[in-house]
């Protein structure tokens, strides 16, 4: 296994795991600072009761976030110095701009918010928790802005070997990285939506502070419905944003390899990469995947053998993780309405609450399938049309990536496995009781 | 100009994360010695508990900074020193979650394993980034295409070693005397007299530093070329001079300020060294890593210039506030306290 294997495999560790903690932290801190309002406003002392639950498994959660997240830093300038060095002149500006806009407000203020409790006035401390949530949703922005220019590079000009920026406002409003923007904070919402739903109905079928987790599911309820159908809805206009900016990856994500006008979706379909066709295409839908594409069902949609081999992305990988994608975004606001439909009568309906606890997974599995989507989807580039992933590596021995792709893997399974036990244990306890 | 001017914040963010991050470092360090009873153990973590997470933010802007800077910089200096890097990172991630995960568990077993991550993971950065830094003092081997021509135990020569101990003495003797500031009866005057202690170990290993670097490294080029430089030393001599003067008089919030002066100094002094070099090469000058040739765009300098003057005081200014809104002594009621550590 070469350098540039080896790197790969960990980028897309390191990050897939940083990446089960991120989203939580984004639309759970949002949904604390919701509650902590509600008490500051009310005087509630059962919302206070709900703060400092979620708040709880959100801080447990957000430990392994945020260490996580050194890593992923780091790793453009170890793993990947030649795109750093290309690319840094944009790419490292936006990190930086991060780094200094969102994370010391974020990291500053999660302290604060923790250790506050009895030091800081109620206003005060509820006013930390809403930095938070707004430093880690401002640290995503900037994050996938980043990530945007790697999709959609705009605003830059060759020189000096190397991408120099030429327009910084056209890197920031990205029309792509804008998409990849609300895409990503809608799933994450609905994720810390479907995560509060699926504890509060733990806890009420075994009449655990069923007040309480009623008005849980009734804030995480709103959340999970608004977001999984915003998911869907602008999902599709960012499907079409990847037809028109990146063919090679939509042909990849449906798996066509001739060029059709009319091009048909098929509900079941199995990709044979080797032979340059499907192994099996049954029930198509006449049309779909070019009303889909280009809102137009007579549009023609570019397949993948009219891309040179060497510029097609993995086929089978892009296809599935798209396929896990899209079949669960259109669970989500189904299961949500049912949720929101029972809201009032949650307890008698103990089937559907069993049935939420399980569905806690399953935004994880969307989100990071997503990112399977986007970053293989991109592949064999690093910088669309710009610069390859094979250009990019850094000129280092494979022992060195092997020792540090060994390394992290069993520190991060050994984290992830206490904190998930941490998670598990006190999202169980439930809250603190009334005095 | 625009590149001095970001080497400038380049050395002032690195700074800032060593008198912040040290002490929590340094007392992470210190804390299988200082700390024997349950309760004391508590107290020393709850010492850095609101700080350190927001601390460990100005390394990730130091990185982050020289990527946006100097991306050349940034590229060779991180592949280059690609297994030091990760031990540092794993380092870090260790102490992190072991101040996370260490009390959520009432279990000794479980405990014993996170007071030990977190003595590895607050000793090990100390230590990597000592001799990171004395290495790129002494310069790294980097050909003319910037490839780091050895590894890890390129680095490990005697002078490199010699930075990593300097380091973690530095850091110690800030430790202690945060915990003094912070701690109460014996534990303060405990923390207080080990880092007298360590002081006295650290001015002669800061001497000798010193004397070793005139013969290692080129950093005196620059001071003999304009000696009203050496006017700098004041700061690390002054700081830990007055660092043992308030020792003695057990003003800890002043001995402490006196150390960071003391850190500041130092790395402010190799900094001037350095100048206008990044990475210097050891194998041929030519090939040294500079601001000239590792530097941004004049527009990417300039914007980000314009953010860092905007951000950077605003970040001070709240992380001054949290640090007196919590850095009072501790009591028995700050460990009864559900969130604490």
């Amino acid at each position: 296994m070469d350098a540039l294997f080896l790197s790969r495999l960990q980028f897309a560790m390191a990050t897939m795991f940083h990446f089960i903690f991120v989203p939580l932290t984004l639309g759970l801190s949002l949904l604390v600072a919701i509650m902590e309002t509600r008490y500051v406003q009310t005087g509630d002392e059962d919302y206070k009761r709900m703060a400092k639950f979620w708040g709880k498994l959100f801080l447990i959660n957000f430990a392994l976030g945020v260490v996580t997240g050194i890593t992923l830093e780091f790793q453009f300038g170890t793993n990947w110095s030649r795109y750093s060095e290309y690319v840094g002149d944009i790419f490292g500006s936006l990190l930086a701009i991060e780094a200094t806009a969102a994370f010391f407000l974020e990291s500053t203020f999660i302290g604060v918010w923790a250790f506050g409790w009895n030091k800081l006035s109620p206003k005060m401390h509820a006013l930390s928790i809403w930095l938070v949530a707004l430093a880690s949703n401002l640290s995503a922005l900037w994050i996938l802005i980043a990530n945007g220019f790697m999709q959609n590079p705009l605003g830059y000009v060759m020189r000096r070997g190397r991408a120099e920026l030429a327009d910084f406002m056209a890197v920031v409003t990205n029309p792509f990285a804008w998409q990849q923007i609300v895409h990503t904070l809608s799933g994450a919402y609905l994720l810390a939506g479907f995560f509060v739903l699926g504890i509060s109905s733990y806890h009420i079928l075994r009449k655990n502070e069923v007040t309480l987790f009623s008005k849980s599911f009734r804030i995480g309820v709103v959340f999970a419905l608004v977001f999984s159908l915003l998911e869907v809805v602008q999902g599709h206009m960012h499907g079409a944003e990847v037809a028109k900016i990146q063919p090679a990856k939509l042909a990849a994500m449906e798996s066509l390899w001739e060029t059709k006008k009319s091009a048909p979706q098929y509900l079941f379909l199995i990709p044979d990469p080797e032979n340059e066709r499907n192994a099996l295409e049954i029930l198509p839908i006449p049309g779909a995947l070019s009303m889909l594409a280009y809102h137009d069902f007579q549009a023609e949609v570019k397949g993948l053998k009219d891309f040179p081999k060497e510029d097609r992305p993995p086929v089978t990988l892009t296809f599935l993780s798209f396929r896990t994608m899209v079949g669960l975004g259109f669970l989500f606001p189904l299961l949500a309405l049912w949720a929101f439909k029972i809201r009032n009568k949650l307890e008698e309906n103990p089937r559907f609450l069993r049935l939420l606890i399980y569905v806690i997974p399953l935004p994880y599995i969307a989100l990071e399938a997503g990112w399977v989507v986007a970053e293989v989807g991109r592949q064999p580039w690093i910088v669309y049309g710009l610069m390859r992933t094979s250009e990019a590596v850094s000129p280092i021995a494979s022992s060195q990536v092997g020792f540090s792709f060994v390394a992290l893997t069993i520190l991060y399974t050994l984290l992830g496995i206490a904190d998930i036990y941490l998670l598990a244990k006190f999202a169980r306890k439930g809250p603190e009781p009334a005095n | 100009m625009l590149e001095s001017i970001w080497f400038l914040l380049w050395g002032v963010l690195w700074a800032v994360y060593f008198m912040l991050d040290g002490f929590d470092l340094g007392l992470g360090t210190l804390f299988p010695f200082l700390a024997r009873t349950e309760e004391e153990k508590r107290y020393v973590l709850n010492a850095m508990g609101p700080f350190w997470d927001g601390n460990e933010v100005w390394l990730i802007a130091a990185g982050g900074v020289t990527f946006a800077a100097f991306p050349r910089a940034y590229a060779i200096m991180f592949s280059g020193l690609y297994t030091a890097l990760f031990l540092l990172l794993i380092a870090l991630i260790l102490r992190g979650v072991s101040l996370e995960f260490r009390s959520k568990i009432d279990n000794p077993g479980w405990q014993k394993i996170w007071e030990i991550c977190l003595f590895l993971g607050s000793f090990l950065p100390a230590l990597l980034l000592g001799v990171a830094f004395a290495n790129i003092f002494k310069g790294l081997p980097l050909d003319e295409q910037g490839i780091f021509r050895g590894n890890l135990f390129t680095l490990l020569n005697p002078y490199g070693l010699l930075g990593g101990v300097l380091f973690v003495l530095l850091f110690a003797v800030h430790g202690g005397l945060w915990m003094a500031l912070r701690g109460s009866g014996d534990l303060e005057r405990r923390s207080g007299r080990m880092a007298s202690k360590l002081w006295a170990v650290l001015t002669v290993v800061l001497v000798l530093f010193l004397a070793y670097t005139a013969v290692a490294t080129k950093l005196f080029t620059n001071y003999l070329k304009s000696p009203l430089w050496f006017a700098l030393l004041i700061l690390p001599v002054g700081g830990l001079v007055l660092s043992r003067v308030y020792m003695g008089t057990q003003e800890w919030l002043k001995a402490w300020l006196a150390s960071a002066l003391t850190i500041l100094g130092v790395t402010a002094f190799a900094l001037v060294g350095l100048y206008p070099a990044l990475l210097p090469s050891s194998l041929n000058p030519a090939y040294s890593v500079t601001i000239y040739n590792s530097a941004s765009s004049p527009l990417t300098l300039k914007i980000m210039l314009g953010v860092a003057l905007i951000f950077v005081p605003i970040v001070i200014f709240y992380q001054f506030w949290a640090y007196k809104t919590f850095s009072h002594k501790l009591e028995a009621k700050d460990l009864e306290y559900e969130e604490a550590y």
